[in-house]
């Protein structure tokens, strides 16, 4: 392989690539997702997610950690809820230190998840498998 | 203590693996024992565990980097003050990272949880790194070998996608939940590949010079399983997010792309009887019996890596041990094995002078011990993934419920796991003591 071929190889790639990440950062898929639920306290909630790390354990949409349970609807799956949230958040459970948050904390978490929780579904149960090995999801829009 | 700095990237890169392993073995018996060592829980065990073993990652390749072109490339460093720069930030971060987990300091995301002010000094230390590899090679004057695009690639994509990791920090990217998860797994997705870049360019440079063939880095396959390793680091990342309502066509593209991965698989079919041949033929030499290690996990991993990359086991997969398996398999048993063979590499060449090589016998104990652990760790990760699942996705069970049935999975997993670390003590102890001297 000659060095233009390789060159000619590598900036096309690299073009494409360039073109390709501009594509994914303005992509609005999630621009209509549970918008409306994104307050200001949502905004401090998420950062809160980082500062106490919540993500060694918990996951969003399947991604973090295994140690508890994905997140992603906690705030609306049967038996859990905005009270057994606000629960865990204040006191810990066996496995989950008690971080001492402050109430104004807990607001915002509880905002933060409200919003993941309108976004989309995970895990994804209603679906369909297509012969050539893809996956039609049937329900993994914004909740109503 | 008088040593190269290429040296000591590689010691630091040594400790780093064995806390590294050292602090997982904790965070895998918080799994199967709630409370276990109370001062470190796991949510600050488990950031020291993954930074520390990415760490050594970079440290051996980057240290190797730094040793190779010099000594066996007949390829000066265009600077040899900027890598001891480039080391004592390094430390520093590192020293600084450490300390921030223990103390509970977070504020990053996965993978990155310390403060993004440290993020500075990191991005500060490849700049330094990266011009002083540009500099360098580019006084070559004959045809690159592949692994000087290799590394190359790493060292620029490293840069790139661990800016990109950071978007975060704009309120544009962080405020949309979907455009966040989407761009951090195209960031770590391509990051991953930067640093197998820098990995695999070291595993090329090591047979080549074990094989004494110098045909094989400039040859037309290895520019072709390149671009196509190019091409997978660049658009392969978003079986990560494919259960994310992202745009659809990111999944369709990444799906078709993944599977261009079925190449490579066809290639290690191919090459199998050599392979087998060559390590039998080269098994007294360390490097030699790592580098074979690492081909039989490239090839397990691969499997898996495909499996998972197709959306229909992919949505059971998702989110379950079996992306653990895929992880810890490629970072330990093709990474490490790598890596492992690169400095016996390095060990080998340096005590030449001396006559002396490290004690083969203890490391060949480790490396059997590593490697058996590892691949029942593997299979017990992979059962623990197959049950939460199936669990997850078809039996609707509640999380507790899951983990009760994935206990027994787990806690092989965790005695295997120990078993690696006690391995890998053999190993790295064994190196340490002939980089010491």
């Amino acid at each position: 392989m000659s060095l233009l071929h390789k060159r000619l190889f590598f900036w096309s790639l690299f073009i494409a690539f360039g073109i390709y990440t501009v594509v994914v950062f303005t992509d609005d898929a999630g621009d209509d997702m549970g918008a409306e639920y994104f307050t200001q306290e949502a905004a401090n909630g998420k950062l809160l997610y980082q500062k106490y790390n919540c993500t060694a354990c918990h996951q969003l949409y399947g991604l973090g950690g295994y140690m508890g349970p994905d997140l992603t609807n906690v705030m609306s799956a049967n038996g859990r809820g905005e009270f057994i949230v606000r629960a865990f958040l204040k006191s810990g459970t066996q496995k989950m230190p008690n971080f001492n948050l402050t109430d104004d904390e807990i607001n915002d978490l509880v905002a933060y998840l409200s919003y993941v929780d309108k976004s989309g579904i995970s895990p994804v149960r209603d679906f369909s498998i297509n012969a050539d090995g893809t996956v039609e999801v049937f329900s993994n829009g914004a909740k109503e | 203590m008088n040593k190269p700095t290429s040296i000591l990237f590689i010691i630091t890169g040594l400790l780093a693996l064995l806390l590294g392993i050292f602090f997982g073995a904790i965070s895998a018996l918080q799994f199967i024992l709630p409370g276990f060592f109370e001062v470190l829980p796991f949510f600050k065990s488990r950031p020291l565990h993954v930074s520390l073993v990415v760490a050594w990652i970079f440290s051996a390749a980057v240290g190797g980097i730094y040793y190779y072109l010099p000594n066996h490339c007949n390829l000066p460093l265009y600077s040899k003050q900027l890598p001891r720069i480039h080391f004592a930030l390094f430390i520093l971060t590192g020293l600084l990272i450490i300390i921030s987990y223990m103390l509970g300091k977070f504020g990053g995301r996965e993978y990155w949880e310390f403060p993004p002010v440290l993020a500075i000094p990191i991005i500060m230390g490849w700049v330094l790194f990266g011009f002083n590899y540009f500099k360098t090679v580019m006084k070559k004057k004959e045809p690159w070998p592949v692994y000087l695009w290799m590394w190359a690639t790493g060292v620029f994509f490293f840069l790139f996608t661990f800016s990109e990791s950071y978007l975060w920090l704009l309120p544009y990217f962080r405020n949309n939940v979907i455009r966040e998860l989407t761009v951090q797994w195209k960031s770590y997705g391509a990051l991953v590949g930067s640093w197998n870049m820098l990995v695999y360019g070291t595993a090329i440079f090591v047979m080549e010079k074990l094989s004494n063939d110098k045909t094989v880095a400039l040859s037309r396959l290895s520019f072709l399983m390149y671009f196509l390793g190019l091409t997978n680091l660049m658009f392969g990342w978003a079986h990560h997010i494919y259960i994310v309502p992202s745009a659809p066509w990111i999944r369709h593209f990444a799906y078709f792309i993944s599977m261009t991965e079925l190449l490579i698989l066809g290639k290690l079919i191919w090459n199998f009887s050599h392979t087998i041949k060559q390590a039998k033929d080269t098994y007294g030499n360390i490097a030699s019996r790592f580098m074979a290690a690492a081909d039989v996990w490239i090839f397990i991993n691969l499997i898996l890596a495909l499996l998972i990359s197709i959306p229909a086991i992919n949505i059971y997969t998702h989110g379950t041990h079996i992306t653990v398996a895929h992880a810890m398999g490629s970072t330990i048993g093709i990474n490490t094995m790598i890596l492992l063979s690169s400095c016996f590499y390095i060990i080998e060449q340096t005590n030449k002078a001396t006559g002396s090589g490290p004690n083969n016998k203890l490391i060949g104990w480790g490396f059997w011990i590593v490697n058996s652990c590892l691949l029942v760790f593997f299979i017990s990760l992979v059962a623990a993934g197959i049950i939460k699942g199936y669990y997850t996705v078809e039996n609707e069970l509640s999380f507790q419920e899951i983990m009760q049935k994935t206990a027994p999975a787990l806690t092989v997993f965790v005695a295997t796991g120990l078993g690696i670390f006690a391995g890998m003590l053999l190993i790295v102890l064994s190196a340490l003591r002939k980089l010491f001297r």
